[in-house]
């Protein structure tokens, strides 16, 4: 009897290794994984980090507290404005400042527009890493619509820098309240759109619901915040615990859901959406009166001392640590940013899937690489 | 026979899921005007900025070709990696007191960050973001400007 061709089972596949990165589309910028593959499926990723360090930590100990915010902005460029805010509110909190309440309002409308156009843009690409083209035509389409609102405000689109330690660099644009609304209006129209092309698509389901499933325990112990941490059951709002600005003076849901896997994690930003939509439609008629910026000193200097302040960027949980030691330069700096920490988990949920289902896992975490190198 | 109709089911859900999604796309066909695509280079002519937008560092001069920058410095201070260069001179003003005036105010384009704090801590509101943003050269060279026009003077009033 002839003995037929073996078919090597996935058992006896031998194991190896391929780059993904550092430069690959579906990395979103300069990240290299190292992935252990057996056949087609993952059996360990090892994220490898620094391609685009550029030591905005070190940089920070030799300028000044204003001068750190136009930092702030390239690190997690896609929520640029709430970096800048989290040096602020460090540096307001140390000085013990009283911000007036416009301020507050203001920076906490300009957040969750931030909010808005950095979920956008993941949408548009998450969509493009599964396939879905249109996705990113349209993602971009709408966000346009929010930078159009922080170039007439801020004079920048992406890189804000508007948010200085004891208020705004500018007032609001005459035309700002205007465009802001017509904004929300426009977009609560756009959003359906969103589901009957993506949330609803059978591909779409196929290549999501059960992939990369993050428990609630494994969610904090790795550290997992934002949208991604909230999708596993981890709540972890910021705002919602710790308010800061205005976020004290509206309503909204945390958005909360169970599964914690690639799907429930695309839900979730898609419901952030909506109540950043919620809380900027509750502030935007009343921004109250008064100035937009506070007296503070020529030349800041903070007193000696440790000084943490956190917020929720669109990705998770920022944290500002500043040592002074009552100079005008901070002693030490430290950012924890939330995009490290999520980076993390990639090895642990993507262990057992194909290298396709990769591709998702690594879009629904929503990583930013610049801010996981600083 | 459950699995049968469950299979077809299946089918049916993901052909009709498709469809809705073809819809979105296929109706924009016939709604060309929400269409925001801006045609740049042909558009240029009437292509308005917003004021505010932060194209580049200048120093605006009036009809005499004065200037309002005192020398002071204030905007070499503040910028955080060293875009501005203020390289002064001592003039003698008509009634005979010496006094410290710009000879250059020098701009690298290549550097600037677009924070912002020069503009924002001029006292005497020397500086200003022009709304060009085509800075394109072949030289890198032509990056290196200098602000205050050649034979320019303090502006009557500014101290």
């Amino acid at each position: 009897m002839e003995e037929k061709e073996k078919i090597a089972t996935p058992d006896e596949l031998q194991e190896y290794f391929i780059n993904m990165g550092p430069q690959h589309p579906s990395t979103h910028g300069v990240l290299r994984l190292l992935v252990s593959l057996k056949g087609e499926m993952v059996q360990s990723v090892q994220p490898h980090v620094g391609y685009i360090h550029s030591g905005i930590e070190k940089m920070c100990e030799s300028i000044t507290y204003p001068q750190i915010i136009h930092l702030t902005d390239r690190m997690d460029y896609l929520s640029a404005h709430i970096n800048n805010e989290a040096v602020c509110l460090n540096v307001e909190k140390a000085l013990e400042v009283d911000i007036p309440d416009r301020i507050k309002v203001i920076r906490t409308i300009m957040s969750e527009l931030t909010r808005i156009q950095s979920h956008q843009l993941w949408w548009a690409s998450f969509g493009m890493d599964l396939g879905g083209l249109t996705c990113f035509f349209y993602g971009l389409r709408d966000r346009e619509k929010v930078l159009d609102i922080f170039e007439e405000t801020c004079g920048g689109r992406m890189i804000v820098s508007y948010s200085c330690p004891g208020g705004l660099m500018y007032d609001i644009h005459p035309n700002f309240q205007k465009r802001v609304k017509d904004f929300i209006k426009y977009f609560r129209k756009i959003l359906p759109e969103y589901d009957q092309l993506l949330s609803g698509n059978v591909i779409f389901h196929e290549r999501s619901k059960g992939i990369g499933k993050l428990t609630k325990e494994d969610a904090i112990s790795f550290g997992i915040t934002g949208p991604s941490g909230r999708a596993s059951g981890f709540s972890c709002d910021v705002r919602k615990h710790e308010p800061y600005s205005a976020y004290d003076r509206v309503h909204f849901n945390e958005v909360l859901l169970t599964e914690g896997d690639t799907f429930s994690r695309y839900i979730a930003r898609i419901e952030e959406m909506r109540e950043s939509m919620n809380i900027i439609e509750q502030l935007i008629d009343n921004i109250p009166e008064g100035p937009f910026t506070v007296k503070m000193k020529p030349v800041i200097k903070l007193p000696e001392g440790e000084y943490y302040q956190r917020v929720e960027t669109a990705r998770g949980e920022l944290g500002v640590f500043v040592i002074s030691d009552g100079n005008k330069n901070p002693y030490r700096v430290k950012f924890r940013s939330p995009n490290f920490c999520n980076l993390s988990v990639l090895d642990h949920i993507s262990r057992g899937f194909k290298i396709a289902d990769l591709v998702a896992i690594g879009g629904s975490l929503d990583l930013i690489i610049p801010d996981i190198d600083r | 026979m459950r699995s049968i109709i469950n299979y077809l089911k299946e089918i049916i859900f993901g052909v009709w899921s498709l469809l809705k999604g073809m819809k979105v796309t296929g109706s924009y066909f016939f709604r060309p005007s929400t269409i925001v695509t801006q045609k740049y280079p042909s558009n240029r002519k009437d292509l308005v900025m917003f004021d505010r937008f932060k194209g580049e560092v200048v120093m605006p001069h009036n009809e005499k070709n004065e200037h309002k920058c005192t020398g002071c410095g204030i905007c070499e201070l503040n910028c955080p990696n060293g875009t501005i260069e203020i390289i002064s001179k001592t003039i003698i003003t008509e009634d005979g007191k010496k006094k410290k005036a710009i000879d250059k105010h020098i701009y690298r384009l290549s550097m600037c960050t677009f924070c912002g704090l020069c503009v924002k801590t001029c006292p005497s509101n020397a500086l200003a973001f022009s709304q060009k943003f085509e800075h394109a050269v072949f030289n890198r060279a032509l990056l290196i400007k200098t602000l205050n026009k050649p034979g320019s003077q303090l502006m009557k009033g500014v101290e």
